[in-house]
């Protein structure tokens, strides 16, 4: 039997699949695994939780659905990271956050969109990235 | 509208920091143990005297251990508190309530020779376990988001675009740091002051902060002592009569990351902080006579300049043009020991920084300063201090 203190070099998973251990989350990253944006919204006051929780901030209903939306939205800020500090991510590349047309916001990445290309405001669509058979990230390119 | 209840009820009356290194091979244990000790010898007061103790909830070394090796027999009231230095609120609470005369805070990191301040993704992932934040595992490292810089970045691209602010004018912000860091000998990271040429030819950590954005790690440790005003009356030094105390955090507020707000370049829970600051104080922005802040990342002075109301929304950049405002003869000296910049980022150096400047002991004095403001934790958590000489 093999164990982890048996080998050289600690096992350091992706970060991507650091997120299916939270409950909270865990709807929201099947619906990506089928290719499917779904956020989080208070069922009394239709507020959005993003990111999701246990309770509404505004009404602290309890009560809360998964509502599909429609992946177009614009770039509200972006980063560029010319070194790499994990090796599943080759340097340079570039982090956005993306203002949903409905309004909430979701950290990504560009795909098609060079660094230098990227700008504040510019629209852009989702698009799904396969990690895994069930496993999947959501991306943005340039709208169509 | 609360009483005013706290106000001059408590004083600083002991400050100490050990070495600060950039590699010191020590535990973060051996720093707390030591800070404390010169501490409460800084204060003239015996490890009996000490009833209390405080910390950061993020501190590593846990007060219990740290009573073992100092010896600490008879604290009766001890509280870990939410970031940044407001764990002195909490000891200043304890005091002004009677439940304890002499506290000590301190402050442990071995930032430079072991883990950076977050930046090592490894130890992400053990903070993932502690369940410290959950949000950024979930949806930000997925993408790479992985370091604090980055989120710091995020969040400094915004605020440049909405004030059409040109990135290279933060540069005048560790300009100052470096100049008054070349003069503190205990702040390691200028031997010389730098200018806005070494900033702009400064490498870019994360688009848009440059590596002279961002405080580097330090290894150190830091103790501050606080008893009742009164009795601070017959202690060693000055003491730094604690005029207000306050915090401020808010819904949306994380460490840094502030995505879901509806204006994510701003710092509200600065701004809720430090109107209730100046409000228990009792005093005006203008009566500052010196201020330590927030810069563990540079635009962030710029951002609290702002929301502490010294300047207008969008204008805290404008305000530290030429760094004139900021040097020690300027309208309100800023970061008088080099900041975070210039020491390393660790939280309550600021709040040594700020006593000093209540004793006349600065490497930087501003002359006649009389009332010293003491902000931390720009991009979360705020808390913040207003002392005033005896």
């Amino acid at each position: 039997m093999t164990t982890q203190a048996d080998s050289e070099a600690p096992v350091i998973p992706h970060p991507a699949l650091w997120a299916v251990l939270y409950r909270s989350s865990t709807p929201f990253w099947e619906a990506v695994g089928r290719h499917e944006l779904t956020l989080q919204r208070c069922s009394d006051c239709k507020t959005w939780r993003m990111p999701p929780r246990p309770m509404c901030p505004r009404c602290q209903s309890a009560e809360s659905e998964w509502v599909p939306v429609s992946g177009r939205g614009t770039i509200h800020s972006w980063v560029t990271y010319p070194e790499s500090p994990h090796p599943a991510f080759e340097a340079p590349y570039a982090v956005i956050l993306v203002e949903l047309d409905e309004g909430p916001r979701l950290v990504s990445n560009p795909v098609g969109i060079a660094p230098d290309e990227l700008e504040i405001g510019m629209p852009v669509e989702v698009v799904f990235e396969d990690v895994s058979d069930d496993f999947a990230l959501y991306k943005f390119q340039r709208a169509g | 509208m609360t009483e005013r209840t706290l106000k001059d009820k408590t004083a600083i009356v002991g400050i100490a920091t050990t070495d600060l290194a950039r590699d010191s091979g020590r535990t973060e244990y051996s720093l707390a143990c030591e800070a404390v000790k010169l501490a409460v010898e800084d204060a003239g007061l015996e490890m009996a005297d000490v009833d209390g103790i405080v910390k950061d909830i993020s501190d590593g070394i846990d007060p219990m251990y740290l009573q073992k090796a100092v010896g600490i027999d008879n604290a009766q009231y001890c509280s870990d508190s939410h970031w940044g230095t407001s764990a002195i609120m909490t000891g200043v609470t304890a005091i002004a309530a009677g439940i304890c005369n002499a506290v000590v805070y301190y402050r442990c990191l071995n930032g430079g020779s072991g883990r950076r301040a977050g930046n090592d993704f490894r130890a992400a992932r053990e903070m993932k376990d502690e369940g410290l934040d959950l949000i950024r595992y979930d949806f930000y490292s997925p993408f790479g988001l992985l370091t604090p810089d980055g989120l710091a970045a995020m969040t400094v691209r915004r605020y440049l675009h909405e004030h059409g602010i040109e990135a290279e004018e933060v540069g005048w912000i560790p300009a100052v740091a470096s100049e008054y860091a070349a003069r503190n000998p205990d702040a390691i990271f200028f031997d010389e002051p730098i200018g806005l040429d070494d900033y702009a030819d400064s490498t870019m950590r994360v688009d848009p902060l440059r590596e002279l954005d961002c405080a580097p790690g330090v290894d150190g440790g830091l103790a501050v002592v606080l008893t009742s005003a009164e009795r601070a009356k017959g202690l060693r030094h000055t003491p730094a009569v604690v005029m207000g105390v306050a915090q401020g955090t808010s819904t949306e507020g994380e460490l840094l990351s502030n995505f879901t707000r509806p204006d994510i370049s701003a710092l509200p829970e600065i701004r809720l902080m430090g109107d209730e600051l100046f409000r228990v104080a009792g005093i005006d922005r203008s009566d500052v006579d010196v201020a330590q802040l927030d810069d563990r990342y540079a635009p962030y002075v710029a951002m609290q300049l702002e929301e502490l109301g010294f300047c207008e929304s969008g204008s805290g950049v404008a305000f530290c043009e030429k760094g004139e405002r900021l040097r020690v003869d300027g309208e309100l000296p800023v970061n008088t020991g080099g900041g975070f910049l210039g020491g390393g980022f660790t939280y309550g150096l600021n709040v040594i920084e700020g006593v000093r400047q209540i004793r006349g002991t600065s490497a930087s004095q501003v002359d006649g300063a009389e009332i010293s403001l003491v902000v931390s934790g720009a991009g979360g958590p705020a808390d913040g201090m207003i002392l005033r000489r005896a």
